[in-house]
């Protein structure tokens, strides 16, 4: 039954946040019908379109289950941008200057970026399980210098030919675009990164489900004390669990910055970070559930451009559109109570 | 004192701005109610600010100081009443106060680009002139004080040392004050005693969005000049002051002057001798790294709220 509720919840919050994206159409002075119909085909209306909502999925796929993930264990991972960048720069740094096959290349940096986004996400991990230091603003601070680490390291070591505020183009060996894969969607930005998004939901729904570890993580999430009363040890499980977040941050980075991106650029703090937030929220925390809203929300990313191509509505709607969806999964209680009086009035009949 | 004396005008613009998000956050903490949308309410401010301040000037002419405030009264009211999304989920609805001060920040970000777009085409609103730093007659004579306090000085610096000196005495010497605090310590007892948690925890989350609101539009009216959909995440750094300046309005001010001194030596490190040996990015990470050593020694003896962030549930005890 509460997963009919999650579902209603979730779909009450996407259609009141695209009714009030109409809203502001209208306001613009722009048919909404127009735009709506735009955004969606500027997502769907071609192989090439389809293959750049799901790269835009596939990023978000990561992040989503990076905060979704913390969130299961109670712990609000702010930092996945952070984690992100970090994963990001050591990808590249390892692209542009390691010469392997790539048969060994590309595990070495999935798994280098992976140890990255860990390590970056372990150290607020740590600060909150030993100094109980609050993990959203040890994130955030995170955040700026892994932003401020990418500004000055790129521009030193890996400056790019034409211009210093990104890298040098990372080297087809390195990359995580492969031809058959472009091909088939016709030169968008697709990448390997899918799989790897589709296998991360996939571990990640077997490690929440069926470990022994998922049900010490969501032990703590629920109730820390009555954990540690269970013998379960508090301080390990949240440093494990923003380690792990940190992992699938890192892998959105490696995936962005050498796959959806064709360089790493300085001065910017990827939104799909916070992006992360809104696709974990409405996928209720569940891996499935982020996979459905990374989709949704990726033809959202890769659709606006069209629409502000073919109309007057400035393409800030979509993200508009993700911001409100937010707030009413975040005020889901309710639609919940909502859900509850209809259920009740149904059972009551029946 | 040569090179302290000349970025100590910048130093002070920055922690001014600062000062007022996190004195804003303080209200609303020190109520019960963490508000990570300070970064969207200053965001909105900024906006706002911008908006009024530049059709005013078209009126009343650049840099004219009425057009200017009234865009930072405009960024107070609409600061005020976007809060009031917050105040509604994370009180009313006992949604998750992170959360919803998230959505918040995103809303912000997004949908005042979005109007700007509408409004202007390129997603930038710019005023003409902002607020020219001036001497203080006499007082700016003083030695050593005169040069670092009172020259150069932007009207709403001391609108905000007015702000703090207020701030402190309601916090500290009036029953509002103390009720306040109740309801952040333990709002159980504050309900039994008869105060009215909600509404309390209302008119503070209200209180930190005029104040972050009015953040905003000073970033506007001072150094900045143009809007341009961010407030480069000093919503947050002001989190961070809050919790560095432990929750009180003096802590605030040395955290903030903390902030806004290592951000200015970090900027004008180039063209300072002193600064320019050390690496840029040890100079631009030091208030981040210090924020984060600072936490841990606090941690033992925090004066966080006891209630921050947990709803008020009536019927709870």
């Amino acid at each position: 039954m509460s997963r009919f509720k999650n579902l209603f919840t979730a779909l009450a919050a996407v259609v009141l946040g695209l009714l009030a994206g109409a809203v502001f159409m209208a306001l613009s002075g722009s048919n909404p019908l127009a735009g709506f119909y735009y955004l969606f085909r500027g997502g769907l209306m071609n192989m090439e379109r389809i293959g750049n909502t799901l790269a835009s999925a596939t990023t978000l796929v990561f992040t989503g289950l990076a905060v979704a993930f913390s969130f299961k264990t109670g712990l609000f991972n702010i930092g996945a941008s952070g984690q992100m960048l970090m994963g990001g720069l050591t990808a590249t740094a390892i692209g542009l200057s390691v010469q392997m096959p790539r048969m060994i290349l590309l595990p070495l940096i999935v798994l280098a970026a992976a140890a990255a986004g860990a390590l970056w996400a372990a150290i607020p991990g740590f600060l909150k399980a030993k100094f109980n230091v609050h993990e959203v603003v040890a994130t955030i601070m995170m955040n700026w210098i892994a932003y401020w680490t990418v500004y000055y390291t790129i521009p030193a070591y890996f400056k790019g030919t034409f211009l210093e505020t990104e890298s040098r183009r990372i080297p087809a060996l390195a990359s995580f675009r492969v031809e058959w894969l472009t091909n088939i969607f016709r030169g968008s930005y697709i990448n390997m990164g899918v799989f790897l998004a589709l296998t991360a939901v996939i571990v990640i729904a077997i490690i929440l489900e069926k470990t022994t570890l998922g049900f010490e993580l969501k032990a703590v999430g629920f109730n820390r004390y009555a954990a540690e009363y269970a013998g379960i040890h508090v301080p390990k499980n949240i440093v494990l669990s923003m380690s792990i977040s940190g992992i699938l941050a890192g892998l959105a980075g490696a995936t962005y910055y050498l796959g959806y991106a064709v360089n790493m650029q300085i001065g910017v703090v990827p939104s799909a970070g916070i992006d992360g937030i809104a696709v974990a929220l409405l996928g209720a925390n569940s891996p499935w559930g982020v996979l459905a809203s990374s989709l949704f929300f990726g033809i959202l990313h890769s659709g606006k451009g069209f629409m502000n191509a073919m109309t007057k509505v400035p393409p800030e709607i979509g993200d508009t559109i993700i911001a409100i969806i937010i707030y009413f999964a975040a005020t889901g209680v309710l639609f919940t109570r909502l859900w509850e009086r209809i259920t009740r009035k149904w059972n009551k009949e029946a | 004192m040569h090179t302290l004396a000349l970025i100590f005008p910048y130093a002070v613009a920055f922690t001014v701005p600062l000062l007022a998000a996190s004195l804003g956050g303080l209200f609303s903490e020190r109520s019960g109610v963490v508000n990570i949308g300070l970064e969207g309410l200053m965001v909105s401010g900024s906006f706002t600010c911008a908006v009024v301040a530049s059709r005013m000037e078209t009126v009343l002419g650049p840099g004219n100081p009425g057009a200017l405030w009234m865009g930072l009264g405009a960024a107070v009211v609409v600061g005020a009443l976007f809060s009031l999304l917050h105040a509604f989920a994370s009180i009313s609805l006992k949604a998750n106060q992170v959360i919803s001060g998230t959505a918040i920040n995103m809303i912000a970000g997004s949908l005042t680009v979005f109007l700007a777009r509408t409004m202007t085409g390129s997603g930038n609103v710019r005023i003409v002139l902002g607020f020219i730093p001036s001497d203080i007659p006499v007082l700016s004579g003083i030695p050593i004080l005169g040069p670092l306090f009172f020259t150069k000085t932007y009207a709403t610096t001391w609108l905000m040392a007015a702000v703090l000196a207020v701030a402190w005495f309601v916090i500290y010497k009036t029953p509002f004050g103390l009720r306040l605090r109740a309801c952040g310590e333990h709002p159980q007892t504050a309900d039994a005693a008869g105060i009215n948690v909600y509404r309390m925890r209302y008119i503070a989350v209200v209180l930190s969005g005029a104040l972050a609101g009015l953040a905003g539009g000073i970033i506007l009216v001072t150094y900045s000049g143009e809007f341009n959909g961010n407030v480069a995440g000093l919503g947050f750094l002001a989190l961070a002051a809050l919790i560095f300046g432990q929750w009180k309005p003096l802590g605030i001010l040395g955290a903030t002057a903390f902030f806004g001194f290592a951000a200015t030596i970090a900027n004008v490190s180039q063209v300072i001798p002193q600064f320019s040996r050390i690496p840029g990015l040890l100079l631009k990470a030091f208030p981040y790294v210090v924020t984060l050593i600072a936490l841990v020694l606090f941690s033992k003896s925090s004066q966080a709220p006891r209630a921050s962030g947990e709803p008020f549930d009536q019927g709870k005890r």
